[in-house]
């Protein structure tokens, strides 16, 4: 008997009065009608505005795994605790491992669900496709990433064009580029500190591959923190402190720090939820998404978790800090997840995490 | 020899600068000392009055009852107080007669020999071995070659792990500092080893043994590190309902909440702190009583 079996018998084991659970399900949604939800009446305000979806409350039970991004993490929070109080009997944990981690966890089937705050890597995706693992990809909001700097900077005004980023970040600048007066003509010599997300992160992969046009590349002499909120309290407390983090921590500490309007080449943008939307505060926003596997799906309070998470995510993500897709995406994702389009698009090639490429990637057919 | 003592004696004017020279090094020591115990308080003193104005108004049944949730009013820590009390039941219930036993056979039956010696180093050792590296421990063996998954037994092994030395410690402890004199009594009325350990080692050491484990659960309560790398989950809105459910804990809902960006979960945050400090109190002060109680029935 391989290690694999064994382990799968020892955890079927385990986890008996669960599969029994799951039979029942898979039994009773054969016969799943589509009827008005039943609890919507005994809700709570906060749930009465949530779209309903279709199978009757009492008709679902089990429990929904999901895991990945500290991003995504509160956005699925959010979703879950939604869903619990209209399926009282579906149980959907979230764990914050990270992009990476949930992915890990995701193409061995240990996850149904993985939070993800950038595309799949290649080398994921081979360990899925190993293990049998199909995956549907579901963009479902837009953050921002705000470039911020204490209040007490004086010197660099109200904007900072992407090339004075990257020579800020570039990996080349590493022990080279330490003082403000090397980053714009005319700026004073006060010494220059870095403070960015941890390498494990999906936003400084985001971050490194939009400025420096390679995901993991920037130098290394910066501090890092998993914590945004310890970037929060760096960054307010030196005036010659630039850093960058999800634009929810921003808001929440705007009268600290000052975010900076970021000049792409199309003229200097603020991080407002209308550039972020429209995608003229690019390069620096991008879609986060939800990966679900093909084997979850088939369980039908997936499919009920799923359906509700695209039908109702453009409420939620505002609650927790981010901004909304362009409605017509959470339609068309639904209808991807019905049709049960399994692969990313960034396998096609010049596709970015912007809301448009997304959309033009799914136009050209991927 | 009366020659060297005369010479040795020094004139009156240095033997009292010599004096006051030592009374001085004394009060200086005094103080430090002294210092050093402040240090520590005030510090505690600081830490608790931090805590305790920002999260104590959070905490009431509300708190208690309710499952997190994105609307801060709304959140409580159920799932993660449930989660915690069920992962420190069976923590007592794998550590306590592991631990205990161990220290019995080392302190009553174990010969003296190199292999005794050898576990014993072991033993002290393993107290200091970073608390991260038996999460590590717990996820190859539990989590993936026991294939248990995720659950509340995992994490419980994985601390029972952690706690096995400082059990085993404390419990040698309280059974050498039974005398002799009562095992030798025992032994005098005709009692076997086992006779003599259960009848009257046991119940003399009985309030060091309970006292080292409660402070010993009290340290597993706290630990996150370990509970993170088997893959405890962050959010969690049901109660788990036995050893082989998915679960949270205190430490892990309190991280989550302390690094969302809003400022209203940093005070739940508070309020979680005050909640497993309320616990650990509780658990030090019973530790105290048993230990009050036992040393009394003894006398």
């Amino acid at each position: 008997m391989s290690a694999i079996s064994r382990r799968r018998v020892l955890r079927a084991a385990g986890f008996g009065s669960l599969a029994v659970a799951g039979a029942a399900i898979l039994a009773a949604c054969g016969e799943s009608e589509p009827v008005a939800t039943q609890a919507s009446a005994e809700q709570p305000a906060a749930s009465q505005a949530m779209v309903a979806v279709t199978p009757a409350a009492d008709q679902l039970s089990g429990t929904i795994l999901v895991d990945g991004s500290s991003t995504v993490g509160p956005i699925s929070q959010a979703v879950a605790e939604e869903f619990q109080k209209q399926f009282r009997d579906v149980r959907v944990p979230v764990g914050v491992s990270g992009t990476g981690g949930g992915f890990k966890k995701f193409c061995v089937e240990e996850t149904d669900i993985s939070d993800a705050s950038r595309f799949i890597k290649p080398a994921e995706a081979a360990v899925c496709d190993e293990n049998g693992v199909g995956y549907i990809e579901l963009p479902v909001a837009i953050d921002g990433i705000a470039i911020v700097v204490s209040q007490q900077n004086s010197w660099i005004g109200d904007s900072i064009t992407t090339d004075e980023l990257k020579t800020m970040w570039a990996p080349e600048s590493e022990g080279q580029i330490m003082d403000w007066s090397q980053i714009r003509e005319g700026l004073p010599n006060e010494p220059l500190l870095l403070y960015g997300p941890g390498t494990d992160s999906g936003t400084y992969d985001y971050f490194t591959k939009a400025i420096n046009g390679e995901e993991g590349a920037s130098r290394g002499d910066f501090t890092p923190s998993e914590d945004d909120n310890v970037l929060v309290q760096g960054v307010s407390g030196d005036a010659g402190a630039v850093g960058f983090f999800g634009i929810a921590y921003y808001e929440q500490n705007a009268e600290v720090l000052k975010a900076l309007q970021v000049d792409g080449g199309a003229g200097p943008v603020f991080p407002t939820t209308q550039n972020i939307l429209t995608g003229k505060y690019a390069p620096l926003s991008r879609v986060i998404f939800i990966y679900v596997s093909t084997v979850a799906a088939e369980r039908s309070e997936v499919q009920t978790f799923v359906e509700f998470y695209l039908k109702n995510a453009a409420n939620l993500v505002g609650d927790v800090g981010y901004v909304p897709l362009p409605a017509q995406m959470y339609d068309l994702a639904l209808e991807r997840f019905t049709a049960r389009k399994t692969g990313t698009v960034s396998a096609m090639e010049g596709v970015t995490d912007t809301p448009n490429s997304v959309l033009e990637a799914w136009k050209a057919g991927a | 020899m009366s020659a060297q003592a005369t010479a040795a004696v020094p004139s009156p004017d240095v033997w009292r600068a010599s004096q006051v020279r030592r009374r001085w090094s004394g009060w200086l020591f005094y103080g430090l000392a002294v210092v050093s115990t402040l240090m520590g308080l005030v510090m505690l003193g600081a830490l608790l009055f931090d805590i305790f104005t920002d999260g104590a108004r959070q905490v009431d049944w509300h708190f208690l009852s309710n499952y997190p949730s994105r609307i801060a009013d709304n959140a409580g820590l159920r799932s993660a107080l449930l989660g915690s009390l069920w992962m420190l039941a069976f923590t007592a219930i794998i550590a306590f007669p592991l631990g205990v036993g161990a220290a019995i056979y080392l302190e009553e039956y174990a010969p003296d020999n190199w292999l005794t010696r050898f576990i014993q180093l072991n033993i002290a050792n393993l107290a200091g071995v970073p608390s991260i590296v038996y999460g590590l421990l717990g996820l190859g063996l539990f989590v993936r070659w026991l294939a248990l998954g995720r659950v509340v037994l995992a994490g419980s092994m994985t601390m029972a792990l952690l706690i096995l030395p400082l059990i085993i410690v404390a419990s040698r402890e309280a059974i050498r500092a039974v005398p002799d004199s009562l095992r030798e009594g025992s032994y005098a009325l005709g009692a076997t080893r086992w006779q003599m350990v259960r009848q009257t080692v046991l119940p003399s050491a009985a309030g060091g043994i309970l006292t080292g484990t409660i402070l010993a659960l009290a340290r597993a309560i706290g630990e996150t590190a370990p509970l993170i790398t088997i893959g405890a989950l962050t959010y969690v809105a049901f109660d788990p309902n036995g050893p082989l459910d998915i679960f949270t804990v205190l430490p892990i809902q309190i991280f989550n909440w302390v690094s969302l960006p809003q400022k209203e979960f940093h005070s739940l945050a508070a309020g979680g702190i005050v909640v497993l400090l309320v616990v650990l109190l509780t658990a030090n002060s019973l530790a105290v009583y048993l230990r009050y109680r036992m040393q009394r029935r003894l006398q």
